[in-house]
C-alpha cells in the first residue's frame, strides 16, 4: 500500500507570537517551527498501516527550505522518501490553492491512501485535505481516530461531537484527515536518523498560475483577541504570593470555597 | 445577479442541531445589515417536519431538499445536494454552523465553486455594504479579520457560540419549498453512530473541576493536581493533549470532542485555552487560570489568573485552601 502523508510546518506552540508591522500576519523571522500536531499523528498512523500491510510511506510538505526539518524528522521516524513543494510565501495561499498545488505534486504518485492532520495549528482552516480529495476525485473521511486498512474496503472510525463515533467504509484510493491522539507517536531512533540521510527528497515547484491566482479570502488585519472578561491577575509575577491571594479571593470574593 | 443568504440547517434523523440556530441568528443579523433575504435549507429523505419547524423563524423561505440518498449523512451526498441548491438559488452568502458534520463536507462544496470556506468565524460585521469575518488563528492566540474579494457565493461557517440560538428571531411563517435534488454515486457507507460504553465519569454534574493541560509536563506531576482537587473536593479533568498521551483516561477530557461542563469553579492548570477546550468549559461560574504564558487565550475568559509557574503556585494554593477549609 502506498501512503502519502501531508505534513505542515507551523510556528512552535510555545513561541511568543509578534504581529508584523502591517498587522497582516506574524513576524516569522527568529521564530521556531515544528510540525502541526495532528499531521504528526497522520504520519504515525501511516507508519503503522505500512508495518501491518507493507508498502511505502511518502511524506509531502510545502513551504520554504526550513520545511526540510519536518521532512527530515519524518524520514527519521520511518517515512521512505519525501516530496517537497518548494516556495516562499506559500503559507498565505488559500486552502483551495494549497490543495491545488499539492494535487499537482502527488497526482502521478497514484497513492492508495492519503493521510493528513484534521487542521493546522496556525490558520486552522481544516479544509486542505478535503479539497484535495475533491480535486483528485477521491472519497474522504475527516476527524478519523481509527483506521482498519486490512479488509477489502477501508474502514475508518470517525469522531462526531460530544463523545459519539461512527464507522465508515469506502474503497481505496481515499483521503483521511487524522485526529490528534489516534495512537502514541514514536520517537526517531539514532538508526532512523542515520538512515534518513540517504533517503530521497524530491523538490517540486508549484505552477505559477496557482501561486499567482487571486485568493477568495484575504486577511485584512491580525490582532490580539478582545477580552470577554476582566481578569484579575494575582501575584504580580510571584506565583506563590498569587496562590495565597487566590485562595482568599475564592473564599471571600467569589465564595466558591 | 446573485442575491440573498442561504443558511444550512443541520439535523440528525430529523432532530435539529441547535448550533444551526446560531448560524441562523448570524444570517438574520447579516441579512438586515446587508438588506438581503434569507433562505434556510434542510437536506434529507423525509424531514418535512423539520422544514416546518424552521419555517417558524423570520425567513423568506425554507427549502426542503430531498433525495432518498440523503437519509444518512455522507459527504458525497450532502455535497451534491448542496451544490444543486446553491446553483438553483445563486446566493451572495452561504452560511453554516462549524460543526464536525459541516467540516466534513463544506470544503468539498466550496471546492466545487473553485474556492475555500471562510471557516470557523467568531463574528461577522458589515460596514459600507461589505462583510468582514473574524476568525481565531494560532489556536486562539490571535484574531484575523478576513474579507472576501471573489465572486459570489461566499461560503462561511460560524463557530459554536459565535451567536446564541435564542437570538434567532421567529417570524410569521415562511413558505416551505420542496426541491428534489440530484445526488450522484455515494462512495462511502456509514454505520450507525454510537457512544463508547466506557464513559464512566460524568463531569457535567461536577461542582468544582481542576483541569490540567500540557503545562503539567509529565504524568508524575499529576499528583500535584490531584492534591489540589482533593483539597477542593473537585473532580480532575484534562485538555485533549493529556488524554491523547494517556496520562488521564478519555472520559476526563473537556472540550468539543469530550465533555461540556459548567461547574461553579473551574481551575485550569497549564492549559493554554485552545478553542476546542474553551467551548467545553467557558460557561463555568468562576474560572481560574494558572499558566506561565501571559498571552495564553485561557486568560481571556478567566476571572482570576496567575501568570507564573504552576509548580510553585499549586502546592501553596492547596495548603491555603486546606487552611481556609479547616477554619470554616
Amino acid at each position: 500500500m502506498k501512503i502519502i502523508v501531508l505534513m505542515k510546518q507551523v510556528a512552535n506552540k510555545d513561541a511568543i507570537l509578534r504581529i508584523n508591522k502591517e498587522a497582516t500576519w506574524i513576524e516569522e523571522a527568529d521564530l521556531s517551527f515544528e510540525v502541526s500536531e495532528s499531521d504528526g499523528y497522520a504520519l504515525e498512523e501511516a507508519l503503522r498501516v505500512k508495518e501491518k500491510l507493507g508498502g511505502e510511506v511518502v511524506v509531502c510538505s510545502m513551504g520554504p527550505q526550513r520545511v526540510k526539518s519536518v521532512i527530515k524528522d519524518a524520514l527519521a521516524r520511518g517515512a521512505d522518501r519525501a516530496i517537497h513543494v518548494v516556495g516562499d510565501n506559500l503559507g498565505h495561499l488559500s486552502p483551495y490553492a494549497t490543495a491545488s498545488a499539492l494535487a499537482d505534486a502527488i497526482r502521478d504518485e497514484k497513492p492508495d491512501l492519503i493521510l493528513t492532520g484534521l487542521q493546522s495549528d496556525d490558520y486552522g482552516y481544516g479544509q486542505t485535505g478535503v479539497i484535495l480529495a475533491e480535486l483528485l476525485g477521491l472519497p474522504h473521511a475527516t476527524i478519523v481516530i481509527e483506521v482498519d486498512a486490512s479488509g477489502e474496503k477501508l474502514r475508518v472510525k470517525r469522531e462526531l461531537e460530544s463523545g459519539w463515533y461512527q464507522w465508515y467504509s469506502m474503497a481505496t484510493p481515499a483521503l483521511l484527515t487524522i485526529q490528534s491522539g489516534i495512537s502514541q507517536i514514536r520517537y526517531a531512533t539514532l538508526k532512523g536518523i542515520m538512515a534518513a540521510k540517504k533517503k530521497e527528497v524530491k523538490e517540486v515547484t508549484p505552477a505559477a498560475e496557482i501561486v499567482g491566482r487571486p485568493s477568495h479570502q484575504r486577511i485584512s488585519k491580525v490582532y490580539l483577541p478582545q477580552k470577554s472578561k476582566q481578569t484579575q491577575l494575582l501575584g504580580n509575577g510571584d506565583a506563590k504570593a498569587g496562590a495565597v491571594e487566590l485562595a482568599q479571593k475564592l473564599h471571600t470574593e467569589a465564595r466558591v470555597i | 445577479m446573485s442575491n440573498g443568504i442561504l443558511v444550512f440547517i443541520e439535523h440528525r434523523n430529523g432532530v435539529l442541531n441547535r448550533t444551526s440556530l446560531e448560524a441562523l441568528a448570524g444570517a438574520q443579523l447579516l441579512g438586515s445589515a446587508l438588506q438581503e433575504s434569507i433562505t434556510a435549507v434542510v437536506l434529507g429523505s423525509d424531514v418535512a417536519a423539520l422544514a416546518q419547524e424552521i419555517a417558524s423563524y423570520d425567513l423568506a423561505k425554507v427549502i426542503n431538499a430531498t433525495n432518498a440518498n440523503l437519509a444518512d449523512y455522507t459527504p458525497d451526498g450532502y455535497t451534491d445536494a448542496m451544490e444543486h441548491v446553491v446553483k438553483q438559488l445563486d446566493p451572495q452568502l452561504v452560511l453554516m454552523p462549524h460543526t464536525y458534520l459541516v467540516r466534513d463536507f463544506a470544503p468539498k462544496l466550496a471546492a466545487r465553486f473553485g474556492k475555500s470556506l471562510i471557516s470557523d468565524c467568531i463574528r461577522a460585521e458589515v460596514a459600507e455594504g461589505s462583510t468582514t469575518f473574524t476568525r481565531r488563528i494560532f489556536l486562539g492566540k490571535l484574531d484575523a479579520d478576513v474579507v472576501s474579494d471573489g465572486e459570489a457565493p461566499v461560503f462561511a461557517t460560524f463557530q459554536s457560540g459565535a451567536y446564541r440560538p435564542d437570538q434567532a428571531q421567529k417570524g410569521s411563517g415562511a413558505a416551505v419549498e420542496e426541491m428534489t435534488v440530484e445526488v450522484g454515486e455515494i462512495r462511502m457507507t456509514p454505520e450507525d453512530p454510537f457512544q463508547e460504553v466506557k464513559q464512566a465519569v460524568d463531569l457535567s454534574k461536577a461542582d468544582i473541576i481542576v483541569a490540567v493541560g500540557r503545562g503539567i509536563k509529565s504524568k508524575d506531576n499529576l499528583a500535584l493536581a490531584e492534591k489540589l482537587a482533593e483539597a477542593l473536593g473537585a473532580d480532575l479533568a484534562a485538555s485533549r493533549p493529556i488524554c491523547d498521551a494517556e496520562w488521564l483516561p478519555i472520559d476526563r477530557q473537556i472540550g468539543s470532542s469530550g465533555q461540556t461542563v459548567a461547574p461553579k469553579l473551574y481551575v485550569a492548570l497549564g492549559i493554554s485555552g485552545a478553542i476546542q477546550h474553551l467551548v467545553g468549559m467557558k460557561n463555568s461560574g468562576t474560572i481560574v487560570a494558572i499558566n506561565k504564558d501571559p498571552e495564553a487565550p485561557i486568560f481571556d475568559i478567566a476571572d482570576y489568573g496567575i501568570v507564573g509557574d504552576l509548580f510553585e503556585a499549586v502546592p501553596v494554593l492547596t495548603e491555603e485552601i486546606k487552611k481556609i477549609k479547616a477554619g470554616a
